[in-house]
């Protein structure tokens, strides 16, 4: 066009009157805008959050307390071989004093530790691998379920023959174990990224290393997250199972105190062990769904103190995350809220209610 | 001028475009052509489903026509998406940060050019807000705003404004046509509402439907600013509606 540069001369000029005269208005119109968007955010009083966290799980110890000393009262089996809650619960305490009790678990928990992290570094590769590979996912994608619906145990004569009673033979079953939760979590993760937001990322010029870094990563992390805590509790069990009947002599392990007590016949000693394993369990099951919990709300995913959207969300909170394999029971969370009853509809007062 | 800047920003020649295949198999552009002028702000209108989010797509390199050519001529085309499209796990200003991040700009000047952007689009101070907790306005002002982050030489909107309320659509209209000017970046605009093209376009490109091929294309000689309610463009969009109406109920859908 001839015109073009006149054109445009003129415009630019008309944008200068243009701005200055309704520049501020326009801000104006937008900030009233803007005020009826903001959503208002209201926070409960972190007491108050603490309390409703608690609560329910107090209430369900209690309940099994109480159910196991009515057994016990019963008669059903004499007192040394079922002894009550308090006589496990105090020898569980008298134990916390005594150093035994300390070098046992750290050792149990470094071994746990190093074998998932292990696990988790060799499931991350994989998980990567085979989610970018077709070849790859058709050779070993099925073998990686099934690897994981394989009971840990029976890893365990050939981990005793190839190790002998060692710390590695300990160390692979755990590996095996958690490893394939891990990657089928990676694999589930990138195989549900919304493919709007790769188109997002390879918009804005993100390609290979990039993207995988700025739209991948992120968009998979609920379901590694969940690979993640599915492979802790398979690391864990392996890792119980491997230090009963793998006793590496000289090194105390919670395990090991366990089967020892067992020989000696020594029903509270076998308790307080148990209790020992229950507490890891719950505390680190509280730091995955701590986590969990924080990811949700910086997406969004959850509608903080509207009793019917958590009622509503079902147990497991993401879908993504529900495409992963479940191990048996593995996901013992019990601060998740119970999964809506179809028949109570429209009632939301029904668990708040007694709260309050 | 380089010889690579030349006056035509896309070359869009012979242009089809088939999705899945066998008896599913479905046309959605057929035979094409189009040249985008440097510095224009061009609108593409066509009734929904007649391949206008498919053209915006091959025009930024994301997908690939099944037969024909898409030539940018050496430009990077940018893209806002028909859905506001932000990434869930970042806040506002982190969202306009990508592309910023991907082009390898430093961190003190990312986050005064992340300020400037969104002063820009009027959300100054919302930097730290999560996309969830901003209303679908906000959100696709943000998104806007990430585009113009990309600083791309073509900027591809597909329906940007869909979801706004006629108050703020004229504000961003404002916005857009102000940038524009003072950025000289090609625009490609994706719309379903006659009167925003004519309010915006240099020039309307009319596609239509099932499959879809440049059915019209108008020149919009009215002087700027317009306003959407002015009589000029009343008067244009009622052309253009005629011709769009004819271009739907030639399908009986
Ligand atoms: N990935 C795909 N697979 C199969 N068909 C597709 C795909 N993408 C688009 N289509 C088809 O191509 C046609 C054009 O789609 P497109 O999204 O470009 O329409 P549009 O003009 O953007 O519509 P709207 O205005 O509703 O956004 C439609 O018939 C659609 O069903
Ligand atoms: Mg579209």
């Amino acid at each position: 066009m001839a015109t073009e540069s006149g054109t445009s001369t003129r415009f630019r000029s008309q944008t200068a009157d243009f701005d200055a005269e309704t520049g501020l208005a326009v801000d104006a119109a937008l900030a009233g805008l803007d005020a009826l968007d903001i959503p208002t955010t209201q926070r409960r009083p972190l007491a108050s959050r603490a309390w409703a966290a608690t609560w329910p799980k107090i209430g369900a110890l209690a309940l099994f307390l109480l159910l196991w000393q009515l057994v016990v009262w019963s008669g059903w089996k004499p007192s040394y071989v079922l002894p009550g809650p308090g006589k496990a619960l105090s020898e569980f305490g008298s134990r916390l004093g005594t150093s035994h009790f300390w070098d046992a678990l750290a050792r149990t928990l470094v071994r746990a530790v190093e074998g998932y992290a292990l696990a988790v570094v060799i499931g991350v590769v994989v998980g990567v691998a085979v989610s970018r590979s077709t070849i790859l996912r058709t050779a070993v994608g099925s073998f990686i379920t099934a690897l994981q619906t394989m009971p840990s145990i029976v890893w365990f004569p050939l981990a005793i023959l190839l190790f002998k009673l060692s710390e590695s033979a300990i160390m692979f079953v755990v590996v095996l174990g958690a490893a394939p939760s891990v990657a089928n979590g990676v694999i589930y993760g990138v195989d549900y990224v919304p493919p709007l937001l790769v188109r997002v990322g390879r918009s804005m010029g993100a390609s290979g290393f990039s993207l995988y870094r700025y739209v991948v990563a992120p968009a998979a992390l609920p379901s590694v997250l969940a690979g993640l805590k599915q492979g802790w509790a398979f690391a864990w069990r392996s890792l119980m199972a491997g230090e009963l009947l793998v006793i590496v002599p000289g090194h105390p392990s919670v395990g090991a105190d366990l089967q020892n007590s067992r020989e000696l016949l020594d029903t509270v000693g076998v308790m307080a062990s148990m209790i020992t394993i229950f507490v890891v369990g719950v505390v680190v099951d509280a730091a995955f769904n701590t986590a969990d919990q924080r990811m949700r709300v910086r997406r969004g995913l959850v509608a903080e103190g509207t009793s019917a959207v958590r009622a509503a969300r079902g147990s497991r909170g993401l879908g993504v995350a529900g495409g992963a394999v479940d191990p048996v029971g593995s996901s013992g969370d019990g601060t998740m809220p119970p999964p809506a009853d179809p028949g109570a509809g429209g009632g939301d007062g029904g668990h708040s209610g007694g709260a309050g | 001028m380089t010889a690579v800047r030349s006056d035509t920003a896309v070359r869009i020649d012979g242009v089809s475009r088939f999705f899945g295949s066998g008896a599913a198999r479905v046309q959605a552009l057929d035979n094409v052509s189009l040249d985008v002028r440097s510095g224009e702000f061009l609108c593409l209108l066509g009734a929904s489903g007649c391949g206008k989010s498919t053209l915006l797509g091959l025009i930024t390199g994301l997908d690939a026509p099944t037969t024909g050519t898409v030539d940018t001529t050496n430009r990077r085309a940018g893209m806002m998406f028909q859905d506001s499209a932000l990434l869930p796990w970042l806040t506002a200003g982190g969202n306009i940060e990508v592309p910023l991040r991907l082009r390898g700009i430093r961190r003190g000047e990312r986050r005064e050019r992340v300020e400037r952007l969104l002063a820009m689009v009027r959300l100054a101070g919302l930097a730290d807000k999560r996309p969830h907790e901003l209303s679908g306005g906000m959100r696709q002002r943000v998104s806007l705003a990430r585009a113009f982050a990309q600083e791309a030489d073509i900027l591809c909107m597909d329906e940007p404004f869909g979801a706004l309320d006629a108050m703020t659509r004229d504000l961003l209209h404002d916005e857009l046509e102000r940038i524009w000017r003072e950025t000289g970046v090609t625009v490609i605009f994706v719309t379903h509402d006659v009167r925003e093209a004519v309010r915006l376009g240099d020039r309307i490109v009319l596609l239509s439907s099932r499959p879809g091929r440049v059915a019209e294309v108008f020149d919009v000689d009215i002087e700027r600013p317009r306003r959407i309610d002015s009589a000029r463009v009343a008067e244009l969009a009622t052309v253009v509606t005629t011709r769009l109406r004819e271009e739907v109920g030639r399908h009986g859908h």
